[in-house]
């Protein structure tokens, strides 16, 4: 036993989880086509997913903050996202790849500035008054977030806005008998650049290596002569874009939001966080893979359990490892 | 803390007692159908605000699940209405299936936030109400659905139930208000309500409420000299929950409907939210006033803003600032400032006031 765990400990160990998910769900569903399109699109998922939540689970690990505002900047990103691909609807009508590309990139882009200038605002003005309080916390991130759902009521109203879409990421590519939605390939593709990116930010520059010993020892980093603060404000503006990124691709993706998108998407990923472990951006892409992967193949497999796929995945986890899968707090 | 020594004490009580003499007497005081649904409605959400402050205002914790459990008492109770007719029998067992169902998921909750970190309990309590939240509105055959469920209640509360007859065998009025079933039901909501309220009362009053001061005031501390602060908690986790499933019984018994919007929506948890925080945590005071302000603005603040919104329609952003639908919004930002500024709430702030040695 130990020896077997010894091995699967070499081979990754809870990396592997999301492809020893993968493995019984190819046994289960049986038909390989199938099971390729719903791995796919629970990957496509998961990157979105993780897009959100990096940014989440980054900010309370670094200073203990947790944001129930996180999911207004995904509602915004969304909103803003596709109310500039609206502007430049006749770039995306005009046929051409690169007016269309163009479009889709300052639409991201917007959501991106919007995202790290909201962040900012948010951070200075709602909750720097109350850190290290966190009952304070929730109940004024939650206020924000009430208020921030109803300018965008009022902005948007309530009606459900089409997303257009450019029309190089439409329909899907067929390989034998397996389809694929271009969409969720470009998802994936972006959150893995993201991901990279963020990895070789934390990891390799002096930056990332301020944040990462914030999270370990946030005290000795100040002691040290660090001005944590401005760089909290930092991670923050950065996992605030994060999240609106997030919701310009969700928003992509549905075709049709509508305000309540980031309630919604809230809850899973409050999941995703709490099953990768707050303060680690490998335990929440791990967590945002496995609640990817798992609602769809339970969506496929038994559709009436799809529900409760993800709260059931989260006690499982809980009791497995009560801190989730890879915490990066003591 | 000398907090209950106070002028302001005296006065925050006094006020109490104003609201629950209007209260007695609201179906005399006030004779339109509306006043009294809005009575009716701040008796029933005195007890869910009380319970929800019991929680947070005497642990700590931030729980998201408090309209599941609300909602649990008003599915019982409206299923077993509609399943097994509309009888006493069929109320008790929809508020004990209600409250049997609130206590084991508030068990679970409560086992499996022990094992991990304080602040998911708030993350857990959220995923949770949600998954309910679905769940009676995909199970339409059980709940209704979107749509909810209507059904009948006893007809000792029907309209055209007659408590007392005149000489003529007509319903007697007596100040103008017919003693009917509606007046029944309306008292039967207010004087479960005060019952309930006075049983909370009495539970911050007995050493189980000294015990959870104490551990609202220093944690580590009431650890220290010996009290298991997680099972305290744990145990006014469930006490709570069954209350707050009580009182989603008896708000069930009051409306004839139960739907997602009126049980279990998340906007009811913001409402009690707003209410706890307005009103003053840790008092159960600040829930009656918390409750009366905000129910009644959710009731005649509309009215007032519609009103604002057509007198400024000439400036260009504030009308659509102003519309009624908005009104979540101001509250929200109140909300903002009150946490920021009073974090004691009315209740609390009035209660620091004139303080006497």
């Amino acid at each position: 036993m130990d020896q077997l765990s010894q091995t699967l400990g070499r081979f990754g160990g809870v990396n592997l989880l999301p492809v020893a998910v993968a493995l019984i769900a190819f046994v289960l569903i049986g038909a390989p086509s199938s099971w390729v399109t719903l791995t796919v699109a629970g990957l496509a998922m998961g990157m979105m997913i993780f897009l959100m939540a990096s940014g989440l689970s980054l900010v309370f690990g670094l200073m203990d903050v947790l944001n129930f505002g996180h999911s207004a900047f995904v509602s915004f990103g969304a909103f803003v996202a596709a109310s500039t691909l609206a502007y430049f609807g006749g770039w995306l009508g005009s046929g051409s790849v690169a007016l269309a590309s163009l479009a889709l990139i300052f639409a991201i882009a917007a959501a991106v500035m919007f995202g790290m200038i909201g962040g900012w605002f948010f951070e200075t003005v709602i909750i720097k008054p109350v850190y290290k309080d966190h009952l304070r916390q929730i109940l004024i991130t939650m206020g924000a977030l009430i208020v921030a759902e109803q300018i965008i009521l009022a902005i948007w109203g309530g009606t459900p806005m089409t997303v257009p879409r450019p029309a190089f990421l439409e329909g899907s590519w067929i390989i034998g008998d397996v389809s694929i939605e271009i969409y969720r390939v470009f998802a994936l593709v972006l959150g893995v650049a993201v991901y990279a990116l963020l990895y070789l930010v934390l990891n390799r520059t002096r930056i990332g290596l301020l944040i990462r010993a914030g999270v370990e020892n946030r005290e000795m980093v100040e002691a040290l002569g660090f001005r944590i603060d401005r760089l909290f404000i930092g991670v923050f503006m950065g996992g605030s874009a994060l999240a609106a990124m997030g919701g310009a691709t969700w928003a992509g993706y549905q075709t049709l939001i509508d305000p309540t998108l980031g309630a919604e998407m809230m809850i899973i990923v409050f999941i995703v966080v709490i099953i990768g472990g707050l303060g680690s951006i490998e335990g929440t892409l791990l967590g945002a893979l496995m609640v990817g992967l798992v609602s769809n193949y339970i969506g496929f497999l038994a559709p009436k359990m799809a529900l409760a796929s993800n709260m059931i995945l989260m006690v499982a986890i809980l009791l497995w490892r009560p801190a989730g899968l890879k915490p990066a707090i003591k | 803390m000398t907090q209950d020594k106070t002028t302001g004490a005296l006065i925050v009580k006094a006020i109490v007692l104003v609201i629950a003499a209007a209260l007695l007497f609201a179906p005399f005081l006030f004779q339109d159908v509306r006043s009294v649904e809005v009575a009716a409605r701040i008796c029933i959400f005195v007890v869910l605000v009380a319970s929800y402050d019991l929680l947070i205002g005497y642990t700590g914790i931030v729980s998201f699940a408090h309209t599941m459990f609300f909602g649990f008492g008003a599915y019982g109770a409206a299923i077993a209405l509609k399943q097994l007719g509309n009888t006493w029998a069929s109320i008790g067992i929809g508020a004990v299936a209600g409250i049997a169902l609130s206590l084991v998921l508030a068990v679970a909750i409560g086992l499996l936030s022990l094992r991990v970190k304080a602040i998911f309990f708030a993350m857990i309590t959220l995923a949770a109400a949600s998954v309910a939240l679905v769940l009676a509105s995909q199970l339409s055959q059980l709940t209704g659905g979107e749509d909810g469920i209507t059904y009948r209640t006893p007809d000792f509360f029907k309209t055209a139930t007659k408590l007392m007859t005149d000489e003529d065998g007509k319903v007697l009025r007596i100040a103008g208000v017919r003693m009917n079933g509606k007046l029944a039901a309306y008292y039967f909501v207010f004087f479960t309500s005060l019952a309930l309220f006075i049983v909370m009362l009495r539970i911050t009053a007995s050493p189980l409420g000294t015990v959870l001061k104490a551990i609202r005031e220093n944690e580590a501390r009431a650890e220290a000299i010996g009290y298991r602060v997680v099972s305290y908690r744990t145990f006014v986790f469930c006490i709570t929950a069954v209350i707050a499933s009580l009182a989603g019984t008896i708000y069930a018994i009051w409306l004839k409907y139960t739907g997602p919007d009126t049980a279990l929506s998340f906007a009811i948890m913001i409402d009690i939210l707003l209410m706890v925080v307005i009103g003053g945590m840790g008092t159960l005071w600040g829930a009656v006033i918390g409750a009366v302000l905000l129910v009644m603005a959710q009731y005649y603040l509309r009215d007032l803003m519609e009103v604002a919104s057509e007198a400024t329609a000439n400036i260009p952003v504030l009308p659509h600032l102003l519309e009624p639908d908005r009104w979540l919004l101001w509250l929200g930002l109140i909300f903002i400032l009150l946490v920021y500024f009073f974090p004691k709430g009315i209740a609390g702030t009035i209660m620091d006031k004139g303080a006497r040695t």
